[in-house]
């Protein structure tokens, strides 16, 4: 009998210890709810997590998944594609307009259905009629680059617009920059 | 052949020649309708004295003449309207008779408000010669109209020397009173057809492609705004669509008959070459598909096309029949060559390369033989265009700064010579079919891209389209 109480009191004076003090090696089972529980426990928190969890989602796996699932209509309209600028009168891929292509090339192993249309575009300072060929010129060059970079040729087709399509309405050299450019635009995946 | 003008009641004599064949164009273009009848060229009103033998009519005394050294003063009053509700298409007629005989500036045409006040005569006996010649006027029409029944109009001209008192022109029509303007245009050209040899542009179209109906490109880019093909007289009136695709149609060309366009469309989803024939409301593909092509242009006989295609890997330019059977190519080189013009006797072509750094214009044979380049002095040149003969010229669009300006290149002299100077940025010329004028796109107006017609001096400037961006023009036969 005296014996069972002595050792009841040192139970509790263990518990409390613990309770007070750091963590005895002893009450191993215990401090992990005691440490998880103060974040989870309040009840505004909640929402925050769940904010973070959409935004900061850079993580390919899911992202990937999205834009699978995405329609044409809407792939387009927010392209994964980026465009590729060209000078006056050049259609030769500088190397910003290398590392545009490469990056493009890269999305298109990695959604090895896809067929895309490379559109090639002209600022307003060219003639309407040559614009048709060199738009033609730097829709091929890219194609050309894409197909170095191991893009199958048979999912790549090429368009010129020439300046009818312009993608900037202004008539400043910031706009004409943006409309020297080949577009890519999916047509089937 | 009777001498006399017909009277209203005679129908002898009249050849009806009447619509042509042409019938309604699926798009609505009713140009049919008019019956051009009887030509009594010669019908002096009081025959001149002893001089009984037709078979030698002297063709110098139709020719009117002005002062000397200077050009014969017209005058033009309105037409009589010889029933009530003829009163508009008499106005008319008076007013669209004068600007045409104005365009092409050899009549000195006496501006139309300064004889408001000349008593109209009724019938040709009474025309008040004596104020006519006070005015100082060489030559005055006098004109009549009257509606036949609700649909049907008749009209009769003539022409008179005010000094000899003589009708020297003398023709009736009779057709729809819905294209009044068209009878007008028809005097015009056989005025300046007998008076001064020469054919004139009054009946003439224009084609170009426009964003004026302001639709979107149905796609899959979004705000991309449609451009068709139109049509429009000479003179900016009557403008038609042609294309209802809803895509991009550009580049349109008159075949010589002035009865088919032939045109870039991408309603494919890529280049390709189209025609329509506008009176038939039918469409042909001559290139249907093999490679991408672009730019057509018509053989001044319409029997064959020139155009740009990449079928062979890069821009080279190809000749095919009309039907798209027999294709050869014509360039080849790995540069660009591209917008092609034929030669009027259609054994050369004019186009424009990048062979050497730059776009420029060069000349090469139908058979891609004797190459050689024509413009030397300009960092760009484009749309080369050939004029039609007698000039032996090749107008081209040239960068003179920001923008682009007219240039003609005479092939004799090789000589070149600048008829447009930095108003805007000017494009695309195309020559009418006597080459006394060019058609071109400018900037100038500041609102957008439109349509303008000028002599081939690059005087006379008129503004042919006003709504949304027109560009590419091409002038008819």
């Amino acid at each position: 009998m005296r014996r069972a109480i002595l050792v009841l009191m040192l139970i509790v004076a263990v518990v409390g210890a613990c309770a007070k003090k750091k963590p005895a090696p002893v009450a191993s089972a215990a401090p992990p709810p005691a440490a998880a529980a103060p974040a989870p426990a309040p009840t505004p928190p909640p929402p925050r997590p769940v904010e973070r969890v959409e935004e900061s989602i850079p993580v390919p796996a899911i992202s990937e998944d999205g834009i699978g699932n995405r329609s044409l209509e809407d792939l387009n309209r927010d392209s994964p594609f980026r465009p590729a600028f060209f000078g006056l009168d050049s259609s030769e891929l500088d190397d910003a307009g290398r590392a545009v292509v490469s990056g493009n090339a890269d999305i298109m192993k990695k959604y090895p259905t896809w067929a895309v249309t490379i559109e090639g575009h002209c600022d307003e300072r060219g003639t309407a009629e040559y614009n048709l060929a060199l738009g033609e010129r730097r829709a091929v060059a890219v194609k050309a680059y894409l197909v170095a970079l191991g893009v199958a040729p048979d999912r790549l087709r090429t368009v010129s617009y020439g300046k009818e399509f312009p993608f900037d309405m202004g008539h400043t050299e910031s706009a004409w920059s943006k409309n020297r450019r080949a577009h890519f635009v999916i047509t089937s995946k | 052949m009777n001498a006399q003008l017909p009277t209203p009641n005679s129908q002898d004599g009249r050849a009806r020649l009447n619509s042509l064949g042409v019938a309604r164009w699926a798009l609505g273009i009713v140009l049919a309708g008019l019956g051009v009848v009887a030509v009594l060229a010669q019908a002096p009103q009081t025959p001149p004295p002893a001089a009984p033998t037709p078979q030698q009519p002297s063709e110098i005394q139709l020719v009117i003449s002005g002062e000397p050294g200077t050009p014969p003063r017209y005058a033009v009053p309105d037409f009589v309207a010889l029933s009530p509700d003829a009163a508009d298409i008499a106005k008319t007629l008076g007013q669209v008779l004068w600007d045409d005989l104005n365009f092409e500036r050899e009549f000195y045409m006496i501006p139309r408000d300064t004889y408001s006040t000349i008593p109209a005569a009724r019938t040709p006996e009474a025309m008040p010669f004596a104020a006519w010649r006070e005015l100082g006027a060489d030559a005055v029409v006098f004109g009549t109209v009257q509606k036949t029944d609700a649909n049907n109009v008749r009209v009769q001209v003539r022409l008179f020397n005010v000094r000899s008192r003589q009708s020297v022109f003398a023709k009736e029509y009779t057709g729809s009173a819905t294209t009044p303007r068209l009878y007008a245009h028809t005097v015009s050209d056989e005025i300046h057809q007998q008076q001064r040899a020469l054919r004139g542009v009054a009946r003439t179209k224009l084609t170009f492609a426009s964003d004026r109906n302001r639709e979107k490109v149905a796609g899959p880019v979004q705000n991309r705004d449609v451009k068709e093909v139109y049509i429009v007289d000479y003179d900016g009136e009557n403008s038609r669509r042609v294309t209802t695709n809803r895509q991009l149609n550009i580049t349109p060309v008159w075949a010589p008959d002035a009865r088919g366009i032939a045109y870039t469309s991408y309603r494919r989803g890529y280049p390709d070459i189209f025609i329509a024939l506008i009176y038939q409301g039918l469409q042909e593909t001559p290139t249907n598909g093999v490679g991408q092509n672009w730019l057509p242009i018509f053989s001044p006989d319409g029997t064959r096309i020139c155009f740009t295609s990449n079928r062979d890997g890069n821009p080279e330019l190809y000749v095919m029949n009309r039907d798209g059977s027999n294709v050869r190519r014509v360039t080849n080189n790995p540069a660009i060559d591209t917008t092609p013009t034929w030669s009027p006797n259609g054994t050369q072509i004019a186009f424009t390369s990048d062979r050497a750094g730059t776009p420029q214009i060069y000349v090469v044979g139908v058979d891609g033989l004797n190459l050689r380049r024509i413009t030397t002095a300009e960092s760009y040149a484009d749309r080369p265009t050939w004029a039609p003969a007698p000039f032996n010229e090749i107008a081209f669009a040239a960068r003179t700064g920001p923008g682009y300006d007219i240039k003609v290149f005479d092939l004799a002299s090789g000589d070149t010579r600048q008829i447009t100077f930095g108003e805007g940025s000017n494009e695309s010329p195309a020559f009418s079919p006597n080459g006394r004028h060019l058609a071109f796109a400018s900037t100038r107006a500041g609102r957008g891209v439109q349509i303008y017609t000028m002599g081939r001096d690059g005087k006379n400037v008129r503004q042919v389209t006003r709504d949304g961006n027109n560009y590419t023009p091409s002038w008819s036969n």
